[in-house]
């Protein structure tokens, strides 16, 4: 019985929320919108782990290099692949070229058909690029027809760029390793996959409780969407005799309709959204919208959570009202918020936090369940925190200007209401000036820097031997925007021609070009210099030696061509090339050794850019590639971050920017609410002659009052839970105070945006025509 | 046409609200310390007249002058000044801000003014006293009664000591012994500051309390003084 | 108003002299028309006559004469009867304002105008009686009052009527 009463009780109100006339719609419908954008988040959040595992198998299946080190006997499934990679301005594009060698030779995920010579078939993302205008300048770097488009199978995200493009001759290349020949597309025997490093994990977990955690209290927000409307309508329905009871029962319900509404209408928003995933690119990557896929067992408890927890926040939220017949009696003087167990909170998640100081990295994996609970436990201290600090601030906040005075008597009025708007934003940013704070003081072991000087060159093209140095130097120093291309044969010299005993790495250009690697004493066509200085390096002394016969290789561990070395070797002392190397070994100026010599080497150039030139390094990756299909092109920078750790920073920028936004979104709406409610009021105050000016600057008090308390005191808890978060991974605790000013100017940047979208409404109720009386 | 002495004037106004006429050549005058009031049935255009009066809306035509200077040429912000510093307003419902005190309610057009806080709610109580809901300073609207709330309103409208009042149905939430103990201190104060009130009403005893009565019908008045 | 029965009632508290009685009717009810005294006189002859009241004595003196009037118990038993009968409703169906209004109409006049001046006319009435009500005491306010909502009443029948001339003037056409 009982239970069947609750049940009838909520059907009403879910009935009520429904055909409660225009305002029960509106509010249903604000409150769906809510929930629904809420939900549409979690949905997407649990979608992502699929999503990735659904990009890493395509990625596994087309694996082609094995790196094996051996050279499979040419048969007739077996075909050569060439790695030809490029990067078009800061896009990475995947190319390889392919030599099938027999007819059952294994075709790429994706492809239907070997494309012939001079021909290639491109991701659709590519061809779209080629046709565009922006593209001009790699359509010249692949001097192939496109004959096809690689289909979902073979490309990882939808805005990939990648091609397969037909080609001949590819086993002059197999030896130099930038060729390979293979018999199956596929994760290689030695594949493993990158164990993720128990930190990184420590990272994602602490990512994802810092981005949900928000969403949650922006939902729970969201059920008390028209809170006050509702209320006259309880009075309402008391006054026809529903006792104190079903009233609340009723609420209850029609907070359900609203989350129920908010699920339907949070899987819209989510299909729509994953429609756009398809088209949207972060930071390089993108998704297959048909990747994006939630586990159902998640699916299912967000079916079932969010409803409920409507229910509920909605019947915690009526605790201290009182629903009389004639309208709705917050119990006189609330009662004053304790501290003591608001303070609970926090100290038991640092109390479950504080164990897992010092493991991690000496000690293996944190234990999950005690990371996520406590750092949950800590971030919903601060919505327990809030409410109490705003509470007591405010009402110790007193004179002051009109809007002053205006905005603080409102919130010591409503303290609860005001915190509760601020709770997401808090919660947002706690944790993420704690994940700052955490990344910040892991970045070293993630960031790697270099040694690159960027003002000696700003690209490093390698080409194999095939190409004849002249033409490398010619056509890079003509290209335009390269101001200069200093070109270095290089490769290594040993005794003998096969498993040499000694062996030195050598470098052949003219003397300006040496200049750039090693410090020369003077210079003269045709010397021969060897590098001392290099501590362990025995070998070159041995070699430098005149007389001495050196077998010369480009890198292919084939030494075919020998060369005696002549009397009157200088000594050249070590120089950083531009990126950071300093070599040993010997060095040979121009004309000192036959061309078929130097023709067996390997070259590696240093092209200097002029940066007032646009696009002048892909005008230099032109020229390269039209050089060697297979040049490798690197661009010097002064960092190198880890993958992985970029993976998941992106992960956090675009996670704490959905998450802002959707607060913001919730906060304009609250905002936008409340003026309507004070339409007549607004209109009287105008009458009298209140400069929109006061009543504007009210309003933003209003905001920015309890923003700054809940930013202070996310603040406190994010450094706190910062500092936590480094001791267990064992790094120094220092305070990241750029990331801490710049999320709190984020939040601070939510409500001068909230406060601004919300002025032309504000504007325009303080129109007269709220003084009509109808 | 304009009758000499008068404080405000307006002629041929008119008003429309998309396809509602509101005005259609309404007129309007009001000497200083005179009561006037303006009936009409409900729809009649007796709150634009108001409103047009007090430099809340403009019309759409015509002419309004106070004090000599026309009211049309001024920007919105000098009419707001104009609002804050020389009219006063009574509203029927919904005026009082409900987080401040009844005191601070009243202290709020002088405070808007530029007034300091403590000088402002002194003269506030002056006139609580004077409306006998002096003891209410402390109380917020929503811990009073309608016929108290509509003093305390009434207190504010005349802490600036306006010169003009404009009242738009003061007793139209009152019962009538509230709601003529209201007109009786309303008028009173008016009359001792020689304020001119402009008293919209549809109640006949309402506007027995005024001098003369102008008619609102269909958008356009009737001075019924000049009439007899 | 049955100035018999007032004074009867005024008697009941104790014999009183002629010019007494006029004082008293006049402080409590009189307002506008106090009693002219052969007003009084007349009536108290008329009571006498029908042993309603009986003379108590005569004072001797110059001038005028001096009754001294008492209430018979058959004149307490009348005013008990009095004040017991309730007033008869007037039925206020013969308005001279409804048969000009009806008769401008007829004739093609405005009707409206005829309205306004009314209500002017009774505003103007209502301000005298607001303006006393203001200055007098509880027994002027009440009286006042009793006066006041019989014109509001007026006030109301000629606003709706107003509101209702175009068909009141197509119901006259007929």
């Amino acid at each position: 019985m009982r239970l069947r009463g609750w049940a009838g009780d909520l059907a009403m109100g879910v009935r009520f929320a429904f055909a409660g006339g225009r305002e029960g719609w509106t509010r249903a419908v604000l409150t769906a919108v809510g929930v629904g954008l809420g939900v549409a988040l979690l949905l997407l959040t649990t979608a992502v782990p699929s999503a990735l595992s659904a990009r890493d198998k395509r990625s596994t299946a087309r694996d082609d290099f094995t790196y094996s080190g051996k050279v499979l006997p040419k048969k007739d499934d077996t075909l050569i692949i060439g790695r030809a990679d490029t990067t078009f301005r800061s896009t990475d594009v995947r190319g390889r070229l392919l030599e099938p060698e027999g007819v059952k030779a294994p075709l790429p995920p994706g492809v239907g058909k070997f494309p012939g010579k001079g021909e290639m078939v491109v991701s659709p993302a590519l061809q779209d690029l080629l046709k565009s205008d922006s593209g001009k300048l790699l359509r010249e770097r692949l001097p192939y027809r496109v004959v096809g488009t690689i289909g979902h199978s073979g490309v990882i995200g939808p805005a990939e760029l990648a091609y397969y493009a037909g080609a001949t001759g590819l086993e002059d290349h197999l030896a130099a390793g930038s060729a390979e020949r293979i018999n199956y597309f596929g994760p290689s025997p030695q594949h493993q996959q990158d164990q993720l490093d128990p930190i990184l994990i420590l990272l994602i977990m602490i990512i994802f409780v810092v981005l949900l955690l928000p969403v949650g209290v922006f939902i729970a927000a969201a059920v008390r969407f028209g809170g006050e409307r509702r209320d006259r309508r309880l009075a309402a329905l008391r006054l026809v005799g529903a006792d104190g009871r079903m009233a609340r029962r009723i609420a209850g319900g029609e907070a359900l309709a609203g989350a129920l509404l908010g699920l339907v209408l949070g899987s819209v928003f989510f299909l729509a959204g994953r429609q756009l995933a398809g088209v949207l690119v972060v930071r390089d990557i993108s998704v297959f919208p048909s990747d994006l896929n939630p586990s159902p067992a998640l699916v299912a408890l967000i079916a079932v959570a969010v409803p409920a927890a409507a229910v509920l926040v909605t019947l915690f939220a009526l605790r201290g009202v009182v629903i009389e017949p004639l309208g709705v009696v917050r119990t006189a003087k609330p009662p004053r918020r304790r501290l003591w167990w608001r303070l609970l909170l926090p100290l038991g998640g640092l109390a479950l936090l504080y164990p897992m100081i010092g493991q991690g990295r000496t000690n293996g994996n944190f234990n999950e369940g005690m990371v996520i609970s406590g750092t949950v436990l800590l971030l919903i201290g601060v919505t327990a925190l809030l409410p109490w600090i705003v509470e007591a601030t405010v009402a110790r906040l007193n004179s002051g200007s009109v809007s002053w005075q205006l905005a603080v008597r409102r919130l010591q009025l409503s303290s609860g209401s005001a915190a509760r708007m601020v709770n997401g934003i808090a919660v947002a940013v706690a944790g993420a000036i704690a994940l700052q704070m955490l990344f910040a003081g892991v970045e070293h072991d993630y960031v790697k820097a270099t040694d690159n000087n960027l003002r000696r060159a700003q690209l490093q093209i390698n080409v194999e031997g095939s190409v004849r140095p002249a033409d490398v130097r010619g056509q890079l120093a003509d290209t335009k925007g390269v101001r200069s291309a200093l070109a270095l044969a290089t490769g290594s010299a040993g005794n003998k021609a096969k498993d040499p005993a000694n062996s030195t790495e050598v470098g052949v250009g003219s003397c300006a070009e040496l200049r750039e690697v090693a410090q020369l004493p003077s210079c003269h066509k045709g010397d021969v210099f060897q590098i001392l200085g290099t501590g362990y390096d025995d070998d070159t002394k041995k070699l430098a030696k005149p007389g001495t016969t050196l077998w010369f290789d480009g890198g292919t561990d084939v030494r075919t061509t020998s060369w005696k070395l002549p009397a009157g070797i200088k000594t050249a002392a070590q120089r950083e090339d531009p990126t950071g190397y300093e070599r040993g070994g010997l060095l040979f100026a121009s004309g000192a050794l036959p061309e078929a010599t130097v023709a067996g080497l390997n070259q590696q150039v240093f092209v200097a850019l002029d940066p007032s030139v646009p696009d002048a390094r892909e005008y230099a990756r032109n020229t390269a590639a039209r050089l060697d299909p297979l040049a490798d092109v690197y661009m010097l920078t002064s960092g190198k971050v880890d993958l992985q750790f970029r993976a998941i920073r992106n992960g956090l920028f675009v996670g704490a920017t959905c998450v802002l936004l959707l607060i913001g979104a919730s906060l304009l709406v609250s905002q936008l609410e409340q003026l309507r409610e004070r339409k007549k009021l607004l209109s009287s105050l105008v009458a009298f002659g209140t400069r929109r000016r006061t009543l504007s600057l009210s309003v933003l008090w209003q905001t920015a009052i309890p923003i700054a308390l809940g930013l202070l005191l996310a603040s406190v808890v994010g450094l706190t839970l910062g500092a936590v978060l480094l001791e267990m991974v064992d790094s120094t605790i220092s305070v990241d105070w750029a990331s801490v000013l710049s999320m709190t100017a984020i939040g601070a940047g939510v409500v001068l945006a909230v406060t601004l979208l919300s002025l032309p409404p504000l504007l325009r109720l303080m129109r007269p025509d709220g003084l009509r009386t109808e | 046409m304009t009758p000499a002495g008068s404080l405000l004037v307006a002629d041929e106004l008119r008003k429309a609200y998309g396809p509602t006429v509101a005005l259609d050549g309404a007129e309007f005058s009001i000497h200083p310390g005179e009561v006037v009031a303006v009936m009409g049935p409900s729809g009649s255009g007796k709150s634009t007249l108001l409103h047009c009066l007090a430099g809340i809306v403009t019309p759409d035509s015509g002419s309004i002058t106070y004090n000599g200077s026309e009211m049309a040429t001024m920007s919105d912000a000098e009419r707001s000044r104009l609002r804050r510093s020389e009219f006063g307003f009574v509203f029927q419902f919904g005026q009082l801000v409900p987080e401040l005190t009844c005191v601070e309610n009243v202290a709020l057009p002088l405070r808007l003014n530029g007034t300091s806080r403590k000088e402002a709610e002194r003269a506030a109580l002056t006139w609580m006293e004077r409306l006998e809901v002096d003891d209410l300073r402390k109380k917020r609207p929503g811990e009073v009664s309608g016929g108290q709330g509509q003093r305390v309103a009434v207190a504010r409208a005349l802490v600036t000591n306006p010169r003009v009042l404009f009242a738009d149905e003061p007793t139209g939430a009152l019962d009538s012994l509230n709601g003529e103990r209201v007109m009786e201190l309303l008028t009173d104060a008016a009359r001792s500051t020689n304020a001119a009130v402009v008293l919209v009403t549809h109640e006949a005893r309402v506007a027995a309390y005024s001098d003369r009565e102008i008619v609102v019908r269909d958008g356009k008045s009737r001075d019924m003084e000049r009439v007899v | 108003m049955s100035i018999g029965h007032t004074l009867l009632g005024l008697l009941e508290s104790g014999p009183r002299h002629g010019y007494d009685l006029k004082r008293a009717f006049d402080e409590k009810f009189g307002h506008d028309r106090p009693l002219h005294y052969g007003q009084v006189y007349s009536t108290m002859s008329r009571l006498l006559k029908n042993g309603l009241v009986e003379v108590d004595g005569i004072e001797a003196g110059g001038g005028p004469e001096r009754k001294r009037y008492a209430i018979t118990d058959a004149g307490i038993t009348d005013v008990e009867r009095w004040l017991a009968t309730p007033e008869t409703p007037e039925p206020y169906l013969q308005s001279t304002l409804y048969t000009k209004v009806v008769l401008a109409l007829l004739t093609h006049r405005d009707a409206a105008d005829i309205l306004d001046t009314q209500r002017s006319e009774h505003l103007r009435m209502m301000r005298i009686l607001t303006d006393r009500k203001r200055k007098g005491d509880l027994a002027d306010q009440l009286i006042c009052d009793h006066a006041l909502f019989h014109l509001e009443a007026d006030l109301r029948w000629l606003e709706l009527t107003a509101a209702r001339l175009d068909k009141l003037a197509e119901a006259v056409a007929k």
